[in-house]
């Protein structure tokens, strides 16, 4: 079993580096040298103290996304519409911005519980159109955030449009009191930060340590039994949903508040496709979540740099998160994989 | 709108809903199999820039769709392989392949984008294309239009009235007791997965062959989640798919002509229309509603409502079987 074992301790790494080896074969075939591209990548992520504030940035609404995405997995519920409710968490926390009038604190207040709870509507509809309408998630979730996106682009072609006329870019900047307040010139707010270090830590708590976190365990595993053994899993359903939607909300308003200071076209950025890639990655072990949303952060920011330098196309960082993730999704599990045999014995 | 008009509408919408009736076709075959591929989205993005590329460099355009097709089987398959094999969730496999597709996309075809290159050419079939009215809506189109068609038949022919479709559905269904009756289900399920993933490959490249002309990023993106929803909506049928894809097609046109009609209304509310009319069908035939209203119903109608109403996904959709 020696070598059985030591297998095991490697494995993990097989698929990172295979999803390496493939995104250098395609750089290669663009004509960019794959380690001067990896370089620009990692210099576009960390080669100055303002790069690495975005990584952090942008970071943060990934981390709350994900964080919500720990607990609607565990349901055993696909919430692809996560992107809508980021999305309407920050159409909240705009409206919010550019309607009222009051002294920071309190205005600031008041956009991070609009943002929440509009995050949270949004996915209670794609819940109850789930519970009561028969609609898988997915779809609904789908369609959801499709109507998101284009209600953003209606409100700032209209009726939220800046004052010199509309430019399908965004709203007009908000007030300065309205925006979190920023570390140093960056996009990267402190408050933001805290918050997000308080939901993971409440999450994981939730999902570990208490009886709802049982409860949505149950009905992730098996929905049937769950519902025999006396588990409401219509209420425990669309509860996981509004609370994975609030932290997505939030995500949203954070987007809008310090890495924005206005309701922009493509608000979202993608970040709520990318954090059902960081949750797929982390495969249940939830500690993993914050430093995988982190590499990710760095290699999408770092991309950008990529294309400037190189002019080639910046999706190459989401081809490596993404090959990435399927190779760990294919190949990660030696055990089931039969390349080590040791849980067979004691487990089937 | 006087007849004419009618008549150029009408097959507008028909071409325009070509690409969606070939992978809905494509994909009810891999769910009747009892895998749920979905990575269409990102697979028909593949599929549109290879297809054009290889069309392009090669001049011809059925070579692009051969170079699609196999690009379509080819994620199909590590859908298959990573469910069947390696036992692996379908779902996850076919969402990182969407967006794996998506970005594959954006970047091999970025020395390629909104060049011209060469398309389908018409091809109105002889004769029929004379008869009043139907022959311009069916028989003046490109031969893609024809092919969906055909594709609607036979794939129903195969699936309802012959042993492989039996079999194939025995898959989908009943895997024990097709095994039992010595079908090999995970064989079935590959070849149709890969079938099918061949065919939304054919369908990503008649959008940048025929229909939207040439690749640009992002070009097809939404038609394969559309293409997918579509599949439940028509009850994993493909005559009801085809009547899906063409209610999708009439909706976009409808929504074009209302812009038109009411250029005060704000551009953007339209195209929200179609992913209103998504959630309102799959609700129609998923509610518990539904089924209530047709308690409600006559006795005598309450069957037939019952046929068209309430569907039901092949019953091992989405499970792994296990030989032994």
């Amino acid at each position: 079993m020696r070598s059985g074992q030591w297998v095991r301790w490697i494995w993990p790494a097989v698929p990172i580096v295979a999803a390496l080896l493939v995104t250098s074969i395609l750089l290669f075939l663009f004509g960019a040298a794959p380690f001067e591209a990896f370089q620009a990548m990692y210099e576009g992520a960390f080669g100055d103290q303002s790069k690495t504030l975005s990584v952090i940035a942008f970071w943060i609404p990934l981390l709350l996304s994900s964080t919500g995405l720990l607990i609607t997995f565990r349901a055993g519920l696909w919430n692809i519409g996560i992107e809508g409710q980021i999305v309407m968490g920050s159409i909240a926390a705009s409206w919010v911005a550019l309607s009222l009038e009051a002294p920071s604190a309190v205005l600031i207040t008041l956009e991070i519980l609009a943002a929440m709870v509009g995050g949270a509507l949004w996915a209670a509809l794609a819940a109850v159109l789930k519970t009561r309408g028969g609609v898988h998630e997915i779809f609904g979730g789908l369609a959801l955030n499709s109507i998101a996106i284009i209600f953003t682009n209606y409100l700032i072609s209209g009726p939220w449009q800046p004052p010199e006329g509309g430019t399908f870019r965004g709203t007009a900047p908000f007030q300065a009191g309205a925006l979190l307040p920023l570390y140093a010139n960056s996009r990267f707010s402190p408050l933001s930060l805290v918050l997000a270090v308080i939901a993971f830590v409440l999450v994981v708590i939730a999902l570990r340590g208490t009886f709802w976190g049982l409860k949505l365990k149950a009905i992730g595993k098996n929905l049937r039994s769950a519902f025999l053994l006396g588990v409401s899993s219509e209420r425990e359903m669309i509860l996981a949903m509004m609370v994975c939607g609030a932290l997505a909300g939030l995500g949203g308003g954070v987007r809008v508040l310090s890495w924005f200071d206005s309701l922009r076209q493509s608000i979202s950025g993608g970040i709520g496709f990318l954090a059902l890639l960081v949750v797929m990655l982390a495969n249940y072990n939830m500690f993993l979540v914050p430093l995988i949303a982190f590499f990710f952060s760095a290699v999408l920011n770092g991309s950008i740099t990529l294309q400037l330098r190189t002019q080639l196309h910046s999706s190459l960082g989401g081809i490596l998160t993404e090959l990435m993730v399927l190779f760990v999704l294919l190949f990660g599990d030696a055990v089931k994989l039969g390349i080590s045999r040791e849980k067979d014995e004691d487990g089937q | 709108m006087d007849n004419s008009a009618l008549v150029l509408t009408l097959s507008s919408i028909l071409l325009a809903s070509t690409p969606l009736i070939i992978a809905v076709c494509g994909e009810i075959l891999t769910e009747r199999s009892g895998i749920v591929n979905l990575s269409l989205d990102g697979t028909m993005l593949m599929a549109a820039m290879t297809g054009f590329v290889i069309a392009f460099e090669s001049n011809n355009v059925w070579i692009g769709f051969l170079a699609a097709a196999l690009v379509g089987s080819f994620f199909a398959f590590i859908v298959a392989f990573g469910s069947i094999r390696l036992r692996q969730s379908q779902f996850a496999i076919g969402f990182v392949l969407t967006l794996l597709g998506d970005d594959l996309s954006a970047f091999l075809g970025q020395n390629y984008t909104r060049i011209p290159g060469p398309v389908v050419k018409h091809y109105a079939i002889p004769i029929l294309k004379d008869i009043p009215i139907i022959g311009p809506i069916f028989f003046d189109q490109d031969p893609l239009v024809y092919f969906a068609f055909i594709l609607v038949g036979v794939t129903s022919f195969w699936l309802f009235r012959t042993q492989p479709g039996l079999r194939l559905r025995s898959a989908g269904e009943r895997p024990e007791a097709g095994f039992a009756r010595g079908v090999n289900i995970n064989l079935q399920r590959y070849l149709y997965t890969v079938i099918g993933g061949a065919l939304v490959g054919i369908a990503g490249a008649s959008y940048s062959l025929n229909i939207k002309i040439g690749w640009a990023e992002g070009s097809t993106r939404g038609f394969g989640w559309i293409a997918l929803a579509i599949v439940i909506f028509g009850g994993w049928s493909p005559v009801r798919g085809m009547l899906g894809a063409l209610l999708f097609g009439a909706t976009k046109a409808l929504a074009t002509y209302l812009q038109r009609t009411y250029p005060e209304v704000s551009v953007v509310a339209f195209n929200a229309i179609p992913w209103v009319l998504m959630i309102l069908v799959l609700l129609l035939v998923g509610s518990d509603f539904t089924e209530r209203m047709i308690l409600i119903a006559p006795k005598s109608i309450q069957r037939p409502l019952q046929r068209i109403l309430r569907i039901a996904p092949p019953a091992a959709l989405g499970s792994s079987f296990i030989e032994d």
